[in-house]
C-alpha cells in the first residue's frame, strides 16, 4: 500500500470552530484516513511532533508567546503548512484587540476593559490573571504568516467541511488545492 | 456655541438660499467665519437646509480643509509633497516650531497661529510652499517664513515681499503673490505672439455638428490624463435630449508634481472661458462650472473679474457673440482639499454639495451627470486646446505632435533640474530630450504622469511622451542619483492612502496593507515572498477597485518594481528557516514581561520566574 501522508493540526488563537469543520467532512473523514494518518493533533491528544510531518494544518493566529512557539515547531516540522480560517489568515476576533494600538500601554488598556472597565463585569478586586503557568501576551495579535511562512490560505470563518475535505485530499495527492468560486465565496 | 457663530451659520446659509446643493459653500463660508464647523454648525446648517444632520457631516468631514475644531487666524498649511520634502520643507517646520511653538495638527494658544500639512499644492517647481489662509508662498527659505510670521503677527497681512512683484500676472493687484510661473517654452497654447484670440468667435458661427466635426478632425484627446477623444464626450452629450446640459472644467489638478493648470488659469483665463463656451455651444449646454481646488483661492477674485468683464463684452450670458439662442454661464465651484474630487464623478458629486465619491457608470455623466443633466467634464488645458484649434485650424493643430496624440503638451517640470517649469511641447518628445531642456544632469528617476503614471528609471528614458507610448497629463519629476527611490515610492503610497475616498475596500485597506509591506521592506524586513505579496495584493486593488485612484494607487511599486528591481533586490533578507524576519519575538513580549512582572518561559533563557 501507498505510504500515507502524516498530518498535524493545531489550534492557536482561534475558537476551536475550525477543527469542528474538520469533523464536519463527516464519513468522508474516513476516505481521507485512508490518504493520510494524524501525527500530533488536538483530535489525537499527541503532544509533541512524533515524526516529520508532509502536512500541517493550523487554526488561529498568535496572541501569546505559547501560540508563537508551537507555530514555530510546525514551520520545522511540516512539509506544507496551511493556514487555516480567518483567525488564523487575518486574526480574526482576536484581532480586534490590535485596534488599540494608539494606546501608550495597549496592552494594559485591554485587559482593563477585559476585566475591570467594562460595563457588566463584576470583578471586586480589579485582579486581572497572572498566573506564572500563562504564556504571556503578546503586544498585539499576529497573523500566521507575519510570524512563519505560510503556503497556504484556506479562508473561511470556519472553512467548510467541503472545503477542507479538497485541501485535504489535494495535499494528499500531492496537488495545489484549488476551489470553485462557489466554495470560497461567503456573503 | 456664542451668538456669533451661529450668526455665521445663518448667514451662510442665507447667501446660498439655504440649498443643499451648494453646501460645500455654505460651510466654507462658516469655516471661513468661525475657523471651523463644529458640532453646532452642524445642526445648525442641518436645520437650515433640511438636510439630515449625519448628511451634513459626512460632507465636512470629508474634505480636508473643513475641520471640526478651531483653526489658528492665520491656518498654514505646509505642503509636504515629496519634492518639498527634498527642497527645504524640514527647514521650515523647524522656523514653525521655533517661532510659533507648534508641530503640525497643532495650535497657538492665542489662536492666531494653527499649523497642518497638506499634499502638493501645486508648486513644485518653486518649493517649499505653504498656503495661509488664502495666500499662498513658494520658493520658501526660513528667513522668508520668520518675515512671513512677523509680517502677519503685525499687521495681520503678509507683507509686500510676499504679494508684490509676482512674474506675470502674479503680480495683477487681484491675485497678489510673489509666485513665478516660469514658462519655459511656449507653443500653439501658451501662444508666441501672433495668436489673435479668435476662436470663440470663429464657432459662434459653426452649427453643433460643425464643431464637433472640427474636434473630430483635430484628433484632440482629454489632457487630464485618461486621453479620451474629446469630440466623443461632446457628442454623447449632445445626443441628449433634455432640458439644459452642463460644461465643467476640471481645475481640481491635484496629482502630485502637477501645476501647469494653475499657470493656465493665470496667464490664460480667457482661452480656458473661450473653450468652455465653444465646448457649449457644441453640446448645447447653458450652464457652466469650473471647479477650482481650494489650493488655487487666490486665482478667485482674479477668475471671477474675468467673467465679468467676458458677460460685459458679450461673451458670455446670452446671445453670445450675437449669436441667437447661444446662452452660457460660468460659475466657479471651489473645492475643499481632496484629490478624489478630479476624477468626474466624484466632482460632479462635489459640485451638487455631496461628498466627493466616484460613482459607478453607467450611466456616463455625458449621459447623466450634474443634477441630472448630460454633463461633459474636461481639463482645464483641453479647453485652451478647443479654443486654440477653432483660432488654428484643425489641420494645423493635428499636424503637431504624433499620429495619436495630435498637439502640444504642457508638461509640468519639477525636481532635481536647473530649469523647472512649464514647458510646451508637441507629444511624442523622448524624455532624455526634456530631460535636456529642463537641464537635469543627474536624472537617476523620473516620475512621469505623477503618482498615478509611472516611475522610470535610465533605460527608459528614450521613451516618448504620448498616448502611444509613456501618456502623462503633464507631471514630470526629476530624481537625481542621491535620492532613495522607495522613499519616493512610500510617500506617493501613503498619498494614496490618505486620498482614497473609502468606498471599496480594496482601495481603502488594500493600500494600507501595501504601505505596510513597503515599511517592511525598508527596514530591511522583507524577503522575496514580500515582493509577491506586493504584485498580488497590487493585482487586486487594480482588479476590484472602483475609480482610477484605485486603478492607479499600486503603479508606483509596480513601476519600481519593474524598473529598479535592485532596489528592492538589495534590501531583501535571504529566508530565515520558515521564520518571517519581520517578526521579533523579544520586542513583543516586552509589555507583558512589564505588566506581568515576570519573564517567558519559552524566550528568556534564564527564566527565573519574576523579574525585577
Ligand atoms: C483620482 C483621479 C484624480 C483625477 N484628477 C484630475 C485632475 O485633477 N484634473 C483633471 O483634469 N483630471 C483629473 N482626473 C481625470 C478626470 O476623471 C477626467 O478624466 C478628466 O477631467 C477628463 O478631462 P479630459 O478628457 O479633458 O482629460 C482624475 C481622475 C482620477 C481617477
Ligand atoms: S476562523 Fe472562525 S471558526 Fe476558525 S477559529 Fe477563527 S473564529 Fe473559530
Ligand atoms: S477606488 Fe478608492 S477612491 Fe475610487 S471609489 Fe474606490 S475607494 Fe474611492
Amino acid at each position: 500500500m501507498k505510504k500515507k501522508k502524516r498530518l498535524a493540526t493545531a489550534s492557536l488563537a482561534g475558537c476551536f470552530g475550525c477543527h469542528m469543520s474538520l469533523l464536519d467532512m463527516d464519513e468522508r473523514l474516513l476516505e481521507v484516513l485512508e490518504h493520510v494518518e494524524f501525527d500530533r493533533s488536538p483530535l489525537m491528544d499527541f503532544k509533541g511532533f512524533r515524526q516529520r510531518c508532509d502536512i500541517g494544518l493550523i487554526e488561529g493566529g498568535c496572541c501569546n508567546e505559547d501560540n508563537v512557539h508551537v507555530l514555530r515547531q510546525f514551520r520545522e516540522n511540516c512539509d506544507v503548512l496551511v493556514a487555516i480560517g480567518q483567525c488564523a489568515i487575518m486574526g480574526g476576533l482576536p484581532v480586534m484587540r490590535n485596534a488599540i494600538m494608539h494606546a501608550d500601554d495597549p496592552l494594559r488598556e485591554c485587559l482593563e476593559e477585559a476585566y475591570n472597565e467594562s460595563p457588566r463585569v463584576l470583578n471586586p478586586g480589579n485582579h486581572i490573571p497572572n498566573d506564572p503557568a500563562l504564556p504571556l501576551l503578546l503586544d498585539k495579535v499576529y497573523t500566521c504568516s507575519e510570524v512563519v511562512h505560510i503556503d497556504f490560505q484556506i479562508p473561511g470563518c470556519p472553512p467548510s467541511g467541503d472545503t477542507l475535505y479538497q485541501v485535504l485530499m489535494a495535499l494528499a495527492t500531492g496537488k495545489k488545492p484549488e476551489f470553485s468560486y462557489g466554495m470560497i465565496k461567503y456573503d | 456655541m456664542d451668538n456669533t457663530d451661529s450668526v455665521a451659520v445663518k448667514e451662510a446659509c442665507a447667501r446660498f438660499d439655504f440649498d443643499p446643493k451648494r453646501l460645500l459653500d455654505i460651510l466654507w463660508q462658516v469655516q471661513d467665519v468661525n475657523r471651523c464647523v463644529d458640532a453646532n454648525a452642524l445642526t445648525d446648517i442641518a436645520q437650515a437646509t433640511g438636510l439630515p444632520r449625519v448628511s451634513v457631516d459626512g460632507v465636512a468631514s470629508f474634505y480636508h480643509f473643513y475641520s471640526s475644531r478651531p483653526k489658528g487666524r492665520f491656518a498654514i498649511y505646509l505642503c509636504d509633497d515629496i519634492v518639498d520634502r527634498q527642497h527645504g520643507f524640514n527647514d521650515l517646520l523647524a522656523v514653525l516650531r521655533d517661532e510659533l511653538g507648534i508641530a503640525p495638527g497643532q495650535i497657538t494658544a492665542d489662536g492666531l497661529f494653527s499649523v497642518d500639512l497638506t499634499p502638493c499644492i501645486g508648486l513644485c517647481d518653486q518649493p517649499p510652499g505653504l498656503l495661509v489662509n488664502q495666500y499662498i508662498a513658494g520658493s520658501l527659505t526660513p528667513a522668508k517664513l520668520r518675515r512671513l510670521l512677523q509680517d502677519l503677527k503685525k499687521d495681520s497681512h503678509p507683507g509686500s515681499s510676499f504679494t508684490q512683484g509676482g512674474e506675470g500676472q502674479n503680480g495683477n493687484s487681484l491675485i497678489q503673490t510673489r509666485l513665478k510661473n516660469n514658462i519655459r517654452r511656449r507653443g500653439a497654447i501658451l501662444g508666441s505672439g501672433q495668436l489673435t484670440e479668435s476662436g470663440l468667435q470663429n464657432a459662434s458661427e459653426l452649427s453643433s455638428f460643425e464643431i464637433l466635426e472640427t474636434l473630430r478632425a483635430s484628433g484632440l484627446r482629454g489632457r487630464g490624463g485618461a486621453g479620451y477623444p474629446v469630440w466623443q464626450k461632446l457628442d454623447t452629450a449632445f445626443r441628449q435630449i433634455t432640458a439644459d446640459k452642463v460644461v465643467i472644467c476640471n481645475a481640481d489638478e491635484g496629482e502630485p508634481g502637477t501645476f501647469k493648470d494653475r499657470v493656465l488659469l493665470t496667464e490664460q483665463p480667457d482661452l480656458v472661458f473661450e473653450g468652455m463656451t465653444i465646448a457649449a455651444r457644441a453640446t448645447g449646454a447653458s450652464q457652466g462650472i469650473l471647479y477650482l481646488r481650494a489650493e488655487y483661492r487666490y486665482l478667485e477674485a482674479w477668475l471671477e473679474e474675468r467673467l465679468a468683464q467676458r458677460r460685459a463684452e458679450g461673451l458670455l450670458g446670452s446671445h453670445i457673440c450675437g449669436t441667437e439662442g447661444f446662452n452660457f454661464d460660468i460659475r466657479i465651484q471651489r473645492g475643499a482639499g481632496a484629490y478624489i474630487c478630479g476624477e468626474e464623478s466624484a466632482l460632479i458629486r462635489s459640485c451638487e454639495g455631496g461628498r466627493g465619491e466616484p460613482t459607478s457608470r453607467p450611466p456616463y455623466p455625458a449621459i447623466q451627470g450634474y443634477k441630472g443633466l448630460p454633463t461633459t467634464v474636461n481639463n482645464v488645458e483641453t479647453f485652451c486646446c478647443i479654443a486654440r484649434i477653432f483660432e488654428i485650424g484643425a489641420t494645423a493643430f493635428a499636424r503637431l505632435g504624433t499620429p495619436q496624440s495630435t498637439g502640444t503638451k504642457l508638461f509640468s517640470v519639477s525636481g532635481d533640474c536647473r530649469k523647472p517649469g512649464v514647458y510646451e511641447f508637441p507629444f511624442g518628445l523622448t524624455v532624455r530630450e526634456l530631460l535636456n531642456h529642463c537641464q537635469a544632469d543627474d536624472a537617476a528617476a523620473v516620475v512621469v504622469g505623477g503618482p498615478s503614471g509611472q516611475i522610470i528609471g535610465r533605460n527608459e528614458f528614450d521613451r516618448r511622451l504620448c498616448f502611444e507610448d509613456l501618456a502623462t497629463a503633464g507631471a514630470f519629476v526629476v530624481f537625481n542619483s542621491t535620492r532613495n527611490i522607495l522613499e519616493i515610492v512610500r510617500a506617493y503610497i501613503q498619498f494614496f492612502v490618505d486620498e482614497s475616498c473609502g468606498y471599496c475596500t480594496p482601495c481603502r485597506v488594500g493600500n494600507v496593507f501595501l504601505l505596510e509591506r513597503m515599511d517592511k521592506i525598508i527596514a530591511g524586513k522583507g524577503e522575496t515572498t514580500d515582493i509577491d505579496y506586493l504584485r498580488q495584493l497590487a493585482d487586486t486593488i487594480i482588479e476590484t477597485s472602483r475609480c482610477g485612484l484605485g486603478h492607479t494607487s499600486p503603479r508606483p511599486i509596480l513601476s519600481t518594481l519593474a524598473n529598479f528591481p535592485l532596489v528592492y533586490a538589495a534590501l531583501l533578507k535571504a529566508p530565515n528557516a520558515g521564520s518571517q524576519p519581520g517578526f521579533d519575538i523579544q520586542k513583543a513580549l516586552d509589555e507583558a514581561r512589564h505588566l506581568a512582572h515576570r519573564g517567558s518561559t519559552l524566550y528568556d533563557r534564564d527564566y527565573s520566574g519574576g523579574v525585577s
